[in-house]
């Protein structure tokens, strides 16, 4: 009597966990799935705003990548402008150039063609690679739901690695106010041989209009 | 012998309590405090700035009343988008207790420029709240852990039956929704 009554429960037990893990499961949100730290991130051949094709492979010498999902007018992003050239600066002669990739449909988001991508590029001096996005969807690999989103790539034999994923740092909307540089810490972390200590944190974004 | 079985019981719901996205709200509330007057004063009357500890009162509010929270910013197409739908829902359930407040990301300097004269222009009738935090690191998560920190985002949520969504509603999807916690 008693082997069969807890024989039961456990039954009701289980199904109950399975009643309600499937109820779990109903996903309400639309978040795209992407990379994790650690996945191995791919290469694209995306047009630059200089009409050539830009590959993360013709960076024969870099130790690794700062790939940067932005646009021309989320304010996000424009306030972030003056920080990715500072960065590109900071950081390229010591084998992490900033690659940035605009993932927006100009169809659905008319600010964001490639001709205006030209604009903004030449306007602000851009001193790195804009990448178009609209058709193969590079952004939707690696997950980024927003702009601007970070995605800092180190080259291992294996490929390039994904390091650190979020954030600029802890200032949206100025770089002076900033008391955490969360990216530039990891790079230099990476350049010391070390691990990254915050791989990963939260950006305030326009989400990517396709 | 039945004691066993309700405990058990219990401990099922419990479990699958913890792992609901209820988590965060539960460190919210451990910091609720009333808004301090002051604060509202310092800022527009028509729309009061906030830091995320101040808002968060807004998100923990423990009453009969649903909440639905919108986190949206003037520059936002979608967000615009979809807010007449928020308005109409909260104007259709306003009997049922429903109340919608939306929080805008614009930033601090377009309030008076922007905020207003937006809301002024589309007879925006819901509370709206300007957040005024710029480390969005350490408040994204709080708003959700699932908010990967893309607007438009909105909460619904009702003493603590709560649910976050990171997408855009049309009038006929955010009813549901909210049908589905009144």
């Amino acid at each position: 009597m008693k082997t069969k009554s807890i024989i039961t429960l456990v039954a009701i037990a289980v199904f109950g966990m399975l009643a309600f893990s499937s109820f779990k499961s109903e996903n309400n949100n639309a978040a795209a799935e992407g990379y994790a730290i650690g996945d191995l991130a791919t290469d694209f051949k995306l047009l630059n705003v200089d009409g050539k094709m830009v590959s993360l492979s013709d960076y024969k010498s870099a130790k690794g990548f700062i790939v940067i999902f932005t646009c021309n007018t989320c304010p996000y992003a424009v306030a972030s402008e003056d920080r990715i050239i500072a960065l590109d600066q900071e950081f390229k002669d010591k084998g992490f150039p900033v690659i940035a990739i605009n993932p927006n449909n100009p169809s659905v988001q008319p600010d964001d063609t490639y001709e205006l991508m030209k604009e903004k590029a030449k306007d602000k001096g851009f001193t790195f690679p804009y990448l178009f996005d609209a058709k193969d969807k590079v952004y939707a690999k690696y997950g980024a739901s927003k702009t601007p989103h970070v995605y800092l790539l180190q080259k291992e034999e294996a490929g390039n690695v994904v390091k650190y994923i979020g954030a600029i740092d802890d200032n949206v909307r100025s770089a002076s106010l900033a008391k955490e540089r969360f990216l530039a810490n990891a790079i230099n972390e990476l350049l010391d041989g070390k691990p990254v200590s915050l791989k990963e944190t939260k950006a305030i974004g326009c989400s990517i209009k396709v | 012998m039945k004691k066993i079985f309700i405990l058990l019981l219990i401990g099922v719901l419990a479990s699958c309590g913890d792992k609901k996205p209820e988590v965060a709200s539960q460190e919210m509330s451990n910091t609720m405090e009333p808004i301090n007057e002051s604060v509202r004063l310092k800022s527009s009357a028509r729309v009061p700035s906030l830091n995320f500890d101040e808002l968060n009162t807004f998100l923990t509010k423990e009453n009969d009343s649903t909440y639905i929270i919108n986190f949206w910013a003037t520059w936002c197409k979608p967000c615009i988008k979809e807010l007449p739908a928020f308005e109409e829902v909260a104007a259709k359930y306003s009997e049922a207790k429903v109340k919608v407040i939306l929080v805008s990301l614009d930033f601090p300097d377009k309030l008076e420029s922007q905020v207003i004269p937006f809301i002024d222009k589309n007879e925006i009738k819901s509370q709206v709240i300007l957040l005024d935090d710029a480390d969005a690191n350490r408040w994204i998560p709080k708003v959700s852990k699932e908010w990967s920190g893309a607007i438009p985002a909105t909460i619904i949520y009702n003493g603590n039956t709560r649910k976050f969504y990171e997408r855009s509603f049309t009038y006929e999807e955010l009813e549901k929704e909210l049908e589905l916690i009144l």
